[in-house]
């Protein structure tokens, strides 16, 4: 009678050292600098990749069985919120707004990292990150498709999402994304696994995510919740990849601490700049609020930010150069976005309004230093203006920013009451700016960002030359649809109507 | 000492984690917010499979918690015993 | 600094004014005024006449602030690339000297009724 013999499993490390770094070779018939050359040209110096270690020492198989069951809980919910008026069970189509700029500038954002992992898992030549990379890559494709899924339901009732991909390229508000990824895939490897694996993983997209999901689940959005909590789940291990990446560069060479360093205020600012909407999804599109995007900073930026600073002091590292400035724009710029949304709202493909008194009574005691000071007053003539027919539009297009693409809603450091002019000559040619940062960052790579493709400035050449008319067409914006306030809006009627429908046998 | 934390979706396969690593943790803090649960500690944190599967009432797998791991804070060891984060300050 | 690359790295800017078909861009902005969320872009030929920028897409854009009525024209302090600057409201925006994508600011002491005290 055969017996049998139960085999002893591996142990966790006995497993990763067989599934990486014995999956590698040493070439033969080319050189190494041959199969890797983007290795040498940013200044990095690694000795040995042996060292890079996977501090979760997930290996492929593993991957893939708990990624299968990632995508079984959030079909599973998915295919209920369907079948179950999912879209319907908002706290109200307001919220909607928030979905449709993260649908728009977000979810493509997730493709490109997606490009940009499978990319460096090529170039570099050590197996744990080509595997770290791989499998990351694979994580960013799959939030982009589950991203656009999900919100596939709320297109079928409403306005503003039909068009993400065109307005992807397009619309003047997703440039700022799209410059963001465009800027780290096109710098060397090194470089983009700071920026996007450090910066924007591990310092900031816990902003990003852990607030806004929760918001989610606040306001009765569960296609967004499980998207969310599904696509977090991997980025718990991009940030330990963030983290592990940093070491591994510095420990390997004292000549990488100024690159990185550099790498780090560069990054962070960028990052700042990109999220800074979020601030205002927060503050004032959840129509029931979790927390103020103060609070969130509180949280995520200055207690995480500032041990991970900390702790990396022991390698020479500083906190970015920007985070000062950061501090002192926390308690302003959700306000200075969502008053620039509303006065250029005939231009977005997303809804804005005029906060109701209830909702400025919750800022103010959010932001009690700021408020009532500069803002309300800013909305209660602007409400003054549309009670007297006259709605506040602002046709006077926005001076962008050079470096971010934002528009320069931005006001000085230390006087919220005057907006910041930044300016510079390069070659005979002038560029404006938000910030110190962002002028830094465009003066130690001039020849980079004066090719920026500046949606303002594009509007007045070929193929639109200034035709306002034509540039909806072109951004595909269906104007007195998309567009414009939300009271009065075809999402408004519908949500109420509908509700009413759902609620009552009429 | 700074803080780590590890975050969690809250359903019913997190609840038995939750209560493990409260048992092994008992300077931990635990925020219950919608749809999640926050824990944080000072310093370090550990996460033990041997708790987990004592709260869970069969075997458990460490990486498992990826299933439900909304993210987290500090440096990470994992082995097959224990799951650790910490600061080093 | 330059670029890190792996070979010569020379670009073309983008916005140069030669994609304009014989327009210029202009930045305008009324400082301590923040009901106008940033500085104006405007595009306009360069031969057009200083007064022209400021009674014409200037000025209509300028409406809804309540002190917009209040504007001194004459008393107005002006910036260019944040130095005090007097336009000529006769001469062009190139007599002006105000070249592609330069960065004008004026200011209205006194007059600032959205404000915080």
């Amino acid at each position: 009678m055969d017996m049998k013999v139960a085999k002893k499993k591996l142990g966790l490390k006995d497993k990763y050292k067989l599934m990486t770094r014995d999956l590698g070779w040493e070439p033969s018939y080319h050189s190494k600098d041959e199969l890797y050359p983007y290795m040498n040209y940013e200044g990095i110096k690694i000795h040995d990749w042996d060292k890079w270690e996977d501090p979760f020492r997930l290996t492929m198989d593993a991957y893939w069985k708990y990624q299968a069951e990632k995508e079984r809980k959030f079909y599973a919910i998915i295919d209920a919120h369907a079948q179950n008026n999912g879209h319907l069970n908002l706290t109200d189509a307001r919220y909607l707004s928030a979905l449709k700029i993260f649908l728009q500038a977000i979810s493509p954002g997730e493709y490109a990292a997606h490009r940009g992992f499978a990319r460096v898992g090529r170039e570099f030549p050590g197996v744990g990150p080509q595997v770290a990379c791989q499998m990351q890559a694979i994580d960013e494709i799959r939030h982009a498709q589950t991203q656009i899924h999900a919100m596939s339901n709320y297109n079928r009732y409403y306005n503003g999402f039909h068009a993400f991909a065109d307005q992807r390229d397009r619309i003047w508000y997703t440039s700022v994304a799209r410059s963001f990824f465009d800027d780290s895939m096109s710098a060397g490897p090194f470089e983009f696994m700071i920026a996007i694996g450090f910066s924007f993983e591990y310092v900031l997209t816990n902003l990003l995510f852990v607030p806004f999901m929760s918001g989610a689940a606040y306001n009765g959005d569960m296609a967004t919740v499980t998207f969310g909590f599904s696509a977090q789940s991997d980025e718990a291990r991009h940030m330990t990849l963030g983290l592990e990446v940093i070491k591994f560069i510095l420990e390997q060479d004292p000549d990488n601490l100024p690159i990185v360093q550099n790498w780090i205020d560069k990054w962070f600012w960028r990052g700042f700049r990109v999220l800074g909407l979020v601030s205002t999804m927060m503050d004032y599109m959840l129509p029931k609020r979790v927390m103020s995007w103060r609070e969130a900073w509180d949280i995520y930026g200055v207690e995480n930010g500032g041990a991970l600073f900390k702790d990396l002091a022991r390698y020479g590292i500083k906190p970015p150069k920007g985070w000062d400035d950061a501090e002192k724009a926390i308690d302003h710029m959700s306000h200075q976005f969502m008053l620039g949304l509303y006065q250029w709202s005939f231009g977005t493909s997303f809804h804005s309004w005029i906060p109701s008194d209830a909702d400025m009574d919750w800022l103010a005691g959010k932001y009690p230093d700021t408020f009532d000071k500069h803002y309300r007053p800013r909305w209660k003539h602007i409400k003054k203006l549309a009670a007297a027919g006259t709605p506040f539009k602002n046709y006077g297009l926005a001076r962008l920013c050079q470096t971010c693409q934002l528009p320069s809603v931005f006001t000085e450091p230390d006087d919220p009451t005057l907006t910041c002019h930044r300016e510079t000559v390069y070659k005979g040619e002038k560029y404006q700016f938000c910030s110190d940062g962002c002028q830094h960052i465009f003066e130690n790579e001039p020849e980079k960002y004066i090719q920026a493709w500046l949606p303002m400035p594009q509007l007045f050449q070929d193929p639109i030359k200034g035709d306002l008319g034509e540039w909806m067409k072109w951004v595909s914006l269906l104007d007195g649809k998309d567009n414009g306030d939300y009271a009065g809006s075809e999402d408004q009627k519908n949500f109420e109507a509908w509700r009413g429908l759902a609620t009552t046998n009429q | 000492m700074s803080t780590v934390f590890i975050a969690l979706q809250a359903n019913e396969e997190t609840r038995p984690i939750i209560e493990a690593i409260e048992i092994d943790n008992p300077q931990a803090i635990v925020h219950r917010q919608p749809a999640m649960v926050k824990i944080d500690a000072q310093g370090r944190l550990v996460i033990r499979r041997a708790t987990i599967e004592e709260q869970l009432g069969r075997d458990f797998d460490l990486q498992e918690i990826h299933i439900n791991l909304i993210s987290l804070t500090g440096h990470v060891v994992e082995d097959d015993e224990t799951l650790t984060l910490s600061w080093n300050d | 600094m330059t670029v890190a690359a792996i070979k010569e790295y020379l670009a073309v800017p983008r916005d140069r004014v030669e994609n304009f078909h014989g327009k210029q861009l202009v930045y305008v902005s009324w400082d301590h005024h923040l009901l106008f969320a940033s500085p104006f872009l405007l595009c306009l030929p360069p031969e057009t006449p200083f007064r022209e920028l400021v009674n014409g897409p200037l000025g209509m854009l300028l409406q809804p602030d309540p002190d917009a009525a209040a504007i001194d024209w004459q008393h107005v302090e002006w910036l260019k690339s944040g130095q005090p600057w007097t336009p000529d409201f006769d001469a062009s925006l190139a007599a002006n000297g105000i070249g592609h994508k330069d960065q004008l600011r004026f200011r209205t002491p006194g007059l600032n009724s959205l404000m915080a005290a």
